[in-house]
């Protein structure tokens, strides 16, 4: 009996994890004139969920270099040209402030949820 | 208050006279206009584009906080502190020391000289629009003017004058009182209020029109071909414009730039990105041939030799080289035009004085 106990804790754990991966979402930021873009809107701040990905799309003639030296996370996506598309995936809840190195003008912060 | 009035208050030229030269300014140009439309001889690639007037014409305000909005008695008061040697431990420093009007509000040495004759290991920058900048000092660890102001005061390298014996020293002396009452009505000599007006002076010292602004403006004449098409050069060919662009001429960014000389580690020391290891903030081209020795360390001592580091793509330093840095291969006459084009951003002569300091 606590054999089978077990083994369906085991599939509801999986099932859970299954529904989080198959609900991930991916969002797209490009960076262009300086600036963080969502559909086609400058923004400083999104929400998301975790376990969603952002890729971070250089659209400017020039090279960025997007990072996060956030408790929640840490990463150096290291320079790109335009056209370049890097991305990172938050697992877990928390916010991130996501700077370009080069251009510290270019500032937002992820929610995650 | 309009920012010709208060460029005015620092800058010593009357309202009137400078109304008066803004509106025969104006009519230069409209009479331009009205001549070059009905001129056959325009040379295509010769004139600015609309979007060569949207990027590099002249903001219509100059940036400021609501905190410290400028005011003539702020700017006013800032010039006396930012000319008056008891700011320094020293008494014999003053920010104008380093930052002096007479060479481009910079010293025309490789690297600062501050208290007791020590050479320190940074250039001094021009302030010369630090107003339009969002960071400040080579390494970009200051985002306002008001915070940047009180650095080199207190440096131990640069003017070695603690606050808790500068702001009593002011305080003693009447006439600051007043001037401080004046800008700051009830807020007294503090920390803050010095900063502030330090800050609302610098603001002031904003390029005046150059030989490019008035191309842009559509006068004729004013810029030479070979300028016109140094322009050209920067913005194409040698990809000045991934860093220096806009207004100021600045992405307000952060490059190693492949300076052979360079030992600094930089903005790294704020931000330990990789890509920020020997980097230093790009800066303003406005005047630029007037603040020799260049870079962040002074290793050049002409823009020929800026051009020339830029051609061969930057130096080997800490293998850290900026990925916009590339060999440009120019030829001999687009570096001469090149170098035309940053001439050509010199702004009309400032006319500045040297304000007479309260005395105790």
């Amino acid at each position: 009996m606590i054999y089978v106990n077990l083994k369906r804790f085991g599939i509801a754990v999986a099932a859970i994890t299954l529904s989080a991966t198959a609900n991930a979402a991916d969002y797209t930021i490009t960076q262009s004139n300086k600036a963080f873009v969502k559909d086609s809107q400058q923004i400083e701040q999104m929400s998301i969920k975790a376990g969603d990905t952002i890729h971070f799309k250089n659209e400017d003639p020039f090279f960025h270099n997007i990072f996060s030296l956030s408790d929640l996370k840490t990463f150096d996506l290291g320079s790109y040209p335009a056209g370049e598309s890097k991305s990172v995936t938050f697992d877990s809840p928390g916010e991130a402030e996501i700077e370009c190195a080069i251009h510290p003008e270019m500032y937002m912060v992820i929610e995650v949820q | 208050m309009t920012m010709s009035s208060l460029v005015a208050a620092s800058q010593t030229s009357s309202f009137m006279t400078r109304k008066l030269l803004k509106t025969l300014g104006y009519m230069a140009i409209g009479m331009s206009v009205v001549l070059g439309a009905g001129s056959a001889v325009a040379k295509s690639g010769m004139q600015a584009t609309s979007e060569d007037m949207d990027k590099y014409l002249r903001p219509a305000e100059i940036p400021q906080p609501r905190s410290n909005m400028m005011t003539p008695e702020r700017v006013e008061l800032g010039k006396l502190l930012f000319f008056d040697p008891r700011l320094s431990g020293s008494n014999f420093i003053s920010c104008a020391t380093c930052h002096n009007p007479a060479m481009g509000w910079s010293d025309a040495q490789p690297t600062a000289i501050g208290h007791g004759m020590g050479v320190l290991h940074r250039a001094t920058p021009t302030i010369l629009n630090t107003a339009y900048q969002r960071f400040q000092l080579w390494d970009g660890r200051e985002r306002t003017l008001e915070k940047q102001a009180l650095g080199p005061i207190q440096a131990g390298g640069e003017m070695a004058q603690p606050l808790d014996s500068l702001l009593p020293e002011l305080q003693d002396i009447p006439d600051y009182v007043k001037l401080f009452e004046a800008a700051y009505p009830g807020e007294g000599i503090t920390e803050d209020t010095l900063a502030k007006a330090l800050a609302s002076f610098e603001r002031s010292i904003v390029s005046t029109d150059s030989a490019f602004d008035r191309w842009l403006k559509g006068v004729d004449g004013v810029m030479s071909d070979s300028a016109i098409r140094g322009f050209g050069v920067f913005k194409g060919k040698a990809n000045c414009t991934a860093c220096h662009d806009g207004f100021n001429f600045t992405d307000n960014g952060f490059h190693n730039i492949g300076l052979s000389d360079n030992k600094d580690m930089g903005r790294y020391t704020i931000k330990p990105i990789k890509v920020l290891k020997g980097a230093f903030k790009t800066p303003t081209l406005r005047d630029v041939a007037t603040t020799p020795p260049y870079m962040h360390n002074g290793q050049y001592h002409t823009l020929e030799e800026v051009i020339e580091h830029y051609d061969r793509g930057g130096d080997k330093n800490m293998g850290n080289l900026d990925p916009n840095m590339k060999k440009l291969n120019l030829s001999k006459k687009e570096k001469a035009d090149l170098l035309a084009f940053l001439k050509a951003l010199t702004g009309d002569t400032m006319d500045i004085t040297i304000p007479l300091l309260p005395i105790k």
